[in-house]
């Protein structure tokens, strides 16, 4: 009598799914360090770390294109369905993610670099604070995706509205700053940029959390993800 | 079974078929099984061999009451109207609403217009000869076999191709005009061009009949059907949109069956 068990009766099939797997697995082990390491450079103002986290760059492009060969290989040679199709198509999708958490985060690293050759500024704690929480979601999101874990990436996901928050103070922050002493213009301007990139990696992770929900469950998070970042509204004259 | 009893309360229901168990001597080959049929859908019947999808496609029009041990119980209805038992549909007339194609293209040893013919002459379906040369040119074009043979209608049906012979059955089918078509494997013996202009014309068809379509390609049921009934050890598993099953079915043995993981 027939039984359903783990494996697929192809073991072939099993193998190239899970090269899928260990490459975004790794492609996530890198993205995290990196991320990790440009908020290291920016917090010691260390352009050593800063460098190699531009070089390695790289890396993190590599793995996406492998995953991208091996999803058109898996499609075409074979057509997954059901939850191995939820798999495949779900990695794709999540390589597209990392890959772009791993340019904010060379980007951070980059301005990082003009930012040592200027005097501190006080904001940067701030910064250093919404970047310690965004690549602490990040860990959790890319482990629960990984374990197909969904109670736990929905977590991650309602936690994305804390660092809009901060993320809508640091802005109030850096404006303030900057027109108390506007010699720091040209370092704030900087940090605004990097505040984005990292902002945004809190929403890729967010993308990340939903396919997280799709591959174990089959459906998609239906309804917005409420949003309350409310720097765009900023004049700088009232506290909004 | 909760999930097959997920029945579309809709007027545009052909068939139904309730609590429909089939014996072969002692040997229950299927254990009561729900469901329904749609106008102009195509339901793809899936499920690993042996499991009843044969058994209960015969049901659909009473095929298995040509198999002496053969017992069927339950409801199957058409238009509302019951199968089995007394005031029952008569077989034969049945057998004309509700028609089949078979794993192997089976033409009879005619030519290719006698064999398209043949339903219309059983049932005194034409008024005169030209109609039936009208019956038939008519089924070949619906079955995109017209072109093929126009040249050749009074050749032998088993001497054309066997992707063409298949297609000559399924002429041969719809010339009587029939509400349902069953087709059970119609494509294991074609090669994939063959397949796919069966799988076109299933789709054209659609426009005009109800289908039912047993196949052991997940990718045809996925191809051709709008809802998919996964069938184990006689017993329905899981029905539902072939969209739903195969991205997210609901259940493990369907899951297990269609990703290739049931061993
Ligand atoms: N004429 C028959 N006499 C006795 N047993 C039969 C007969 N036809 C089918 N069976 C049995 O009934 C069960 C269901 O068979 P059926 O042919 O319906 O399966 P199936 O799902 O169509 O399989 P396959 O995919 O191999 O065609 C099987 O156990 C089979 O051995
Ligand atoms: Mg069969």
């Amino acid at each position: 009598m027939p039984t359903i068990g783990d494996q697929h009766i192809v073991k072939s099939y099993d193998d190239e799914l899970k090269l899928l797997h260990d490459a975004l697995a790794r492609m996530a082990g890198l993205t995290e360090v990196q991320l990790a390491a440009a908020i290291e450079a920016l917090d010691k103002r260390d352009s050593d770390i800063a460098t190699k986290v531009m070089n390695e760059d790289p890396k993190v492009d590599e793995c996406e294109h492998f995953i991208n060969e091996q999803t058109v290989r898996l499609l075409a040679l074979r057509a997954p369905v059901a939850d191995d199709l939820r798999m495949v198509i779900s990695t794709l999708k999540a390589a597209g993610d990392i890959e772009r958490i791993a340019d904010h985060a060379a980007n951070a690293a980059k301005r990082s670099l003009v930012l040592n050759q200027m005097p501190p500024v006080a904001p940067m704690r701030s910064l250093v604070r919404m970047g310690r929480l965004v690549a602490e979601l990040l860990n959790e999101v890319l482990d629960a995706f990984l374990a197909h874990d969904a109670e736990r990436a929905l977590a991650v996901r309602s936690r994305d509205q804390e660092v809009d928050d901060l993320y809508s103070s640091l802005f109030r922050e850096i404006l303030t700053y900057m027109m108390e002493d506007p010699r720091t213009i040209t370092a704030c301007s900087h940090l605004m940029f990097i505040a984005k990139n990292i902002e945004r990696v809190g929403d890729h992770a967010t993308n990340i959390a939903e396919m997280t929900y799709f591959i174990s469950t089959g459906r998609a998070l239906g309804g917005q993800r409420p949003k309350r970042d409310t720097s765009s509204f900023e004049d700088g004259s009232s506290p909004a | 079974m909760p999930e097959a009893a997920e029945q579309i309360v809709a007027t545009d229901i052909k068939m139904t078929a309730r609590d429909v168990k089939v014996h072969y001597g002692e040997k229950m080959a299927l254990k009561g099984v729900d469901l329904d049929f749609r106008t102009n859908e195509v339901t793809a019947l899936i499920g690993p061999s042996g499991c009843g999808k044969s058994t209960f496609l015969r049901c659909l029009n009473r095929m298995n009451d040509t198999i002496g041990i053969a017992r069927v119980t339950g409801q199957v209805t058409l238009d509302g109207d019951g199968l089995y038992g007394p005031g029952g549909i008569d077989p034969v007339l049945l057998r004309m609403r509700v028609g089949m194609v078979f794993q192997k293209p089976n033409p009879f040893p005619k030519s290719i217009y006698d064999n398209v013919a043949f339903g219309p002459r059983i049932h005194g379906l034409y008024r005169d000869n030209d109609h039936l040369d009208q019956i038939v040119t008519h089924a070949l074009e619906k079955a995109g076999l017209w072109h093929e043979v126009k040249d050749r209608l009074y050749e032998k049906g088993t001497g054309i191709s066997g992707g063409q012979q298949q297609r000559l059955c399924i002429a041969r089918a719809i010339a009587v005009s029939p509400e349902v078509i069953l087709m059970d494997e119609p494509c294991s013996a074609l090669d994939p061009i063959a397949t796919a202009k069966v799988e076109e014309l299933i789709d054209e068809l659609r426009e005009n009949f109800t289908i039912v379509i047993v196949t052991h390609s997940m990718q045809q049921a996925a191809r051709v059907s709008q809802r998919t009934a996964f069938f184990h050890l006689g017993d329905v598993i899981e029905v539902g949109d072939t969209e739903q099953i195969f991205t997210a079915p609901t259940q493990q043995l369907t899951q297990g069956y269609i990703t290739g993981r049931f061993g």
